[in-house]
């Protein structure tokens, strides 16, 4: 069985109050740090650590963390990203509702070594119940000396605020994010300046996810070298994988990097495969963002090489083959899902949840959405594929925030992928009403 | 998206019970000093779950407590989707339709509860027990098809799951 870092031990009964969590070691990195490491001791361990945001893009936490400014008397913020909204991830909710202290030790920690001293965790106003998990337990953080003045006796003050958003995908970048948390829409900001030089309120920030600010208490408590032992390549550590779809059995699963796709799907300690007795159709492994990968090239990449849950071999083959390990959203097609019916559901979610900013998203979203909604309901033109392509190609790289790709590589990837199924819709339009395309012909038994 | 916003921006600030209000000033004295706009998602949820929506007089109210323009709080209502801006049922079911739902019968689901509500998707009961919403991925993705209804989440939903939840909310709302 796979090392488990962060959920270990979330099923243990009462482990969300404190001294359960603290009877299973909990807070020990918060000890360890503010009282044997100065705070670029702990950056210094997370850099060797190898972690990478774990939110989606994937960057290196260190390197983010090294690039905090430091002017003399301006106030730093750690800001936690809790704001989990990428179709096909549900990570996050689990390790808040299960483990809160779990994140209120990361958040410690973290702010420790970035020398913050208010800290925000701003989670997606769905999860409200969460919210209120969280809030008991910053209550006895701060009752048993975890939070406020002269934490442990180490002389650092921290606090730690929870406060909700109001349903809206695009506060989950961090630029958005910060405007919603200074109450205001969440339109993002134009970088530069980045977060890390004027963020919050103006102030540095340092905006991170959920499961990479957890990560920081395994890499305290035993050194980055030992987190960085696991995995593969530039993957290293566990991750957290949200598995949804048709599935046997969907859930949250904590994985290390590097385990292969095939046994992630199909392993017993796993999904246990496709639902139903079906075939595997199609698979989204990072979320709904990144590009679908048609049967043929989820278990084994275009050279032929097993794919394993890593960053780097998700994305083996670029987007021409590839994916991309994203947020860990892994999202399951059966054979009788409709490729064209996906893409459209997706379209209208990126239509909807365009913050309206930036004229070539704005635009472009809706487009797409009401030309595959034409395709799907039978009344499309192969003309509107090669429209949708060249939507595609006006949105992505024009936009202020990432949200424009978002919505462009899925429809993309879809077209390269299933183009057959697309042109299936437009030629047969009675038909596809009435039934699914099912599996591509050409590679149906790989 | 048609965003449905009210006309009437001149009505009077509504007065909020004092449980709210308390609430309200707990919210705000989480930020700094000077930051309290900080709270206004805080201050809109709170009003929603005592009004079941946000109506112009809330927000009017919500701008006097923090102290900004009008404006500003209508920017901020009319952008978030959880926030009703028009009067609803007393239990607002939102159904999440996003690809993931959708791939394990989100759209079933959807038909069910119209045709067991005899209502469409934005609409309220004629007795006011209920209005039907569709709203994007709701994060549990591995648990659908779902739904939330006062912030709580009604997963691995079946037509018998819906026919109990139904009958559990009616009794708790009567």
């Amino acid at each position: 069985m796979a090392r488990k870092l962060l959920i270990e031990h979330a099923e243990v009964e009462g482990i969300a109050s404190f001294d359960i969590y603290r009877k299973h070691g909990g807070y020990a990195s918060v000890e360890k740090a503010l009282k044997t490491m100065s705070p670029e001791d702990v950056v210094e361990e997370v850099k060797k650590s190898g972690l990478r945001g774990r939110g989606g893009a994937g960057f290196p936490t260190g390197m983010k963390w090294s690039f905090l400014a430091k002017p003399e008397g301006v106030e730093r913020h750690l800001v936690c990203n809790a704001d989990e909204s990428e179709p096909g991830t549900f990570k996050d909710r689990y390790l808040m509702e299960k483990l809160p202290h779990l994140l209120i030790e990361g958040m410690i920690t973290s702010s420790y070594a970035l020398g913050a001293r208010s800290s925000y965790i701003y989670i997606r106003g769905e999860f409200m119940y969460i919210l209120r998990i969280l809030e008991k337990a910053i209550a006895e953080a701060y009752k048993n000396g975890m939070l406020g003045k002269n934490i442990l006796g180490s002389g650092y003050d921290l606090d730690l605020i929870v406060t909700p958003g109001g349903g809206a995908y695009i506060c989950g970048e961090e630029t958005a994010l910060l405007e919603s948390l200074e109450g205001k829409r969440g339109n993002p900001r134009m970088k530069p300046p980045f977060p890390a030089v004027k963020g919050l309120w103006g102030n540095p920030t340092v905006v991170n996810n959920v499961e990479s600010i957890a990560a920081v208490v395994p890499i305290v408590n035993h050194g980055g070298e030992s987190y960085a032992s696991i995995g593969i390549e530039r993957s290293t550590g566990t991750k957290l994988i949200s598995a949804s779809g048709n599935l046997v059995r969907p859930g949250v699963y904590e994985i290390e990097l590097g385990l292969t796709v095939e046994e992630f799907i199909y392993g017993d300690d796993y999904c246990r495969g496709i639902a139903n007795g079906k075939k595997l159709k199609a698979c989204v492994p990072g979320g709904s963002s990144v590009p679908i990968l048609p049967h043929y090239l989820v278990t084994k990449t275009a050279a032929g090489n097993d794919r394993l849950m890593t960053y780097e071999s998700l994305s083996e083959g670029g987007f021409e083959s590839g994916s991309m390990l994203g947020s860990g959203g892994f999202i399951v097609f059966d054979e009788d899902q409709c490729i064209v019916r996906n893409t459209w559901n997706f379209a209208r979610f990126y239509a909807h949840e365009s913050c309206g900013q930036c004229s070539p998203c704005r635009e472009g979203t809706g487009w797409m959405e009401k030309v595959l909604y034409r395709l799907e309901h039978g009344n499309g033109t192969l003309e509107d594929i090669s429209l949708l392509e060249d939507i595609n190609k006006k949105i992505e790289g024009n936009t202020i925030c990432p949200l424009g790709d978002a919505a462009a590589w899925p429809v993309a990837a879809a077209i390269r992928h299933f183009r057959d199924e697309f042109e299936w819709h437009v030629q047969s339009p009675n038909e596809a009403l009435k039934r699914n395309y099912g599996l591509i012909k050409a590679k149906l038994e790989v | 998206m048609k965003i449905d916003f009210p006309q009437a921006v001149n009505e009077a600030p509504i007065e909020l019970s004092s449980h709210t209000m308390t609430e309200i000033q707990r919210v705000m004295d989480l930020f700094p000093k000077g930051k309290q706009k900080s709270a206004i998602l805080s201050i809109l949820h709170l009003v929603q779950d005592e009004l079941g929506w946000v109506s112009v007089g809330a927000m009017n109210r919500v701008a006097l407590i923090l102290d900004i323009q009008p404006i500003e709080v209508y920017e901020v209502a009319t952008f978030y989707t959880m926030f009703h801006l028009n009067a609803v049922g007393k239990n607002v079911l939102e159904v999440c339709r996003t690809g993931p739902c959708q791939l394990v019968g989100s759209d079933d689901l959807i038909d069910y509860i119209e045709e067991k509500l005899e209502i469409k998707v934005g609409e309220t009961t004629k007795d006011g027990m209920f209005t039907l919403k569709t709203v994007e991925c709701l994060g549990a993705c591995g648990y659908g098809p779902m739904l939330m209804c006062k912030y709580q989440f009604y997963e691995r939903l079946t037509k018998e799951k819906v026919n109990e939840m139904l009958d559990a909310m009616r009794e708790a709302s009567k």
